[in-house]
């Protein structure tokens, strides 16, 4: 294992019949990186992060997450890592504390560790008063950083964020990045995917794929350099226009 | 003259414990763009369903095209188009034959009113005879777009229908836009992403049920109250921590590449000290200028207030 990656890919691929959604892509993570894994619908991103997560099997290529490997080692590498997206995260008809006491169970977590970190994220949180509370109750943008806070319980090597940051106010957006950058500066490797750039700034670098391909990677700042553009979002622009895929 | 005059209107949902619109006001003019500017929650789709009349208002009233949302509701549906933030075509009807579903109903044809979603239909139409549950995401969009144009409304609500689209599509369907407003559509917009409010002529931001701000987005932006400077140095996440902790800056938040500050007694001597402190923290290559806000530093300074 190499451990100064979290995520290797060699040549990785998937392809549904004769329709290729990711395409020989080679990419090498860094632990404790902040990965922004950006591209157009329909680029291919969706495919790619199901299969990093164990959840679907490569047509061709190689990958190892958190030095597991994706064809062999998915049950391991599911308890490596965390997941959490704008659409899926927590259950809505449970309460606060028994939604994190369900994922840290999910997640492995002894009962003495589980007690200790449901007690630990609810006063990080701020949570007191909702304890108890349906999250159905809660506004969004405290679901989402429960909804967080929850995908990191078990200190995972990586967590794989999809969209966690969709529409949410300006604020609570900003003291979400909050939180991703403390657990980064806990080691904890973040993978994120984001359709507001100027949170692709605060990666330290980002992949854009287009056509189930990545046409850049690199830091923010040098993809600027390189397509002699002021902002991400011209970054993306230009790469994702010349995108041939039909959607 | 207004096409639509919002007054007062209040609306709770009990059930949940939301106030999902309180007091709210808005007149929108005849042929206007105008945007509908928050974050989830703020009550922008409360407030289309209000004015499309799927919903009452518990109080205030509303006119919409010179016909009351309650007494003249039939007159309404017949005026405007709407298309919500949640995809609701048919979609186990093909592309065509959900437009000429719509087009039936409104008792006109697609063939009568073509000129209008010809720009837009062109991109979907080698498609015409797919299912429409089987389109992307930017294909199904069009298609909602040219079903809400199809009867050539007076008014179009749209509800978020550049949420989860990339940045080249999301211009695309601007562009789509600023085209309908030359044909004299009333158009209004609800939209997460604060970039867009540039594109308005005017908008509302709105947050919790309540507007925070109406106006020109030139004129909220030149409303901003304070200077406001963008700061950036070599290690950015240290600076946003380091910055948090001088007592004489108001406020600081990330923006991309910046980070923007406001400073409680701004001058060129804070600056300069500003300057001396972050040399002092170690900081190196460090940026400061003055900047103009964007929509989102007003939306941000109006929420904190």
């Amino acid at each position: 294992m190499n451990s100064e990656h979290a995520i290797i890919t060699d040549q990785l691929t998937k392809s549904f019949g004769s329709f290729t959604a990711v395409d020989h892509i080679s990419f090498e993570v860094k632990r404790g990186e902040i990965f922004g894994f950006l591209g157009a619908n329909g680029a291919g991103k969706t495919t790619a992060m199901r299969m990093l997560c164990g959840l679907s099997k490569p047509t061709s290529g190689s990958a190892t997450i958190a030095g597991f490997d994706i064809y062999k080692d998915t049950e391991k590498i599911k308890t490596k890592i965390g997941y959490m997206s704008q659409k899926f995260s927590l259950y809505e008809d449970l309460t606060v504390k028994e939604n994190i006491r369900f994922f840290g169970g999910i997640y492995g977590l002894s009962n003495k560790a589980l007690k200790l970190q449901t007690n630990k994220l609810i006063d990080t949180l701020g949570l007191e008063s909702q304890s108890g509370k349906l999250v159905a109750s809660l506004p969004l943008g405290w679901k989402q950083k429960l909804a967080f806070s929850v995908a990191v319980i078990h200190e995972p090597s990586i967590v794989f964020l999809d969209e966690p940051t969709g529409g949410v106010d300006p604020i609570t957006r900003r003291q979400f990045w909050d939180l991703i950058y403390e657990a980064a500066q806990r080691g904890i490797t973040i993978f994120v995917t984001t359709h507001y750039m100027d949170e692709a700034e605060y990666c330290d670098r980002v992949s854009m794929m287009v056509d189930g391909k990545i046409a850049a990677l690199d830091s923010p700042e040098k993809l600027k350099l390189k397509y002699n553009v002021e902002s991400m979002d011209d970054v993306f622009y230009h790469l994702a226009r010349a995108a041939k895929r039909g959607e | 003259m207004k096409d639509i005059i919002v007054e007062n209107i209040c609306k709770s949902f009990p059930k949940e414990h939301i106030q999902a619109l309180d007091d709210i006001n808005i007149e929108v003019e005849k042929g206007e763009l105008f945007g509908l500017i928050g974050p989830d929650g703020a009550g922008k789709t409360t407030l289309f369903r209000i004015l499309t009349t799927l919903l009452l208002a518990d109080s205030g009233s509303a006119i919409v095209n010179g016909s009351d949302v309650v007494k003249d509701y039939k007159a309404i549906r017949r005026k405007v188009g709407y298309m919500p933030g949640k995809f609701s075509l048919y979609q186990d009807l093909s592309v065509e034959e959900n437009l000429s579903f719509f087009a039936t109903i409104f008792n006109t044809s697609i063939k009568e009113n073509y000129d209008l979603i010809k720009d837009i239909y062109e991109h979907i139409e080698p498609f015409k005879n797919r299912r429409a549950g089987a389109l992307s995401g930017g294909m199904k969009q069009k298609l909602a777009l040219c079903c809400a144009l199809i009867h050539r409304p007076e008014v179009l609500f749209l509800d978020e229908p550049t949420t989860g689209v990339d940045t080249v599509s999301r211009k695309e369907f601007w562009d789509m836009l600023k085209r309908l407003k030359m044909e004299g559509i009333t158009i209004i917009v609800s939209t997460p992403y604060m970039d867009e409010a540039n594109l308005c002529e005017r908008i509302a931001l709105m947050q919790k049920g309540k507007i925070l701000s109406v106006n020109t987005p030139t004129h909220i932006k030149s409303s901003f109250p304070d200077p406001l400077f963008a700061i950036k140095t070599e290690h950015m996440i240290k600076l946003l921590a380091d910055l948090r902790a001088i007592p004489e800056i108001k406020s600081v938040h990330s923006f991309g590449e910046y980070h923007h500050i406001t400073l409680n007694e701004p001058s060129e001597n804070e600056l300069q000290l500003l300057h001396q402190t972050l040399a002092n923290d170690k900081h190196e290559a460090i940026d400061i200028k003055k900047i103009e806000p964007e929509i989102e530093d007003c939306f941000i300074q109006l929420m904190s207030n």
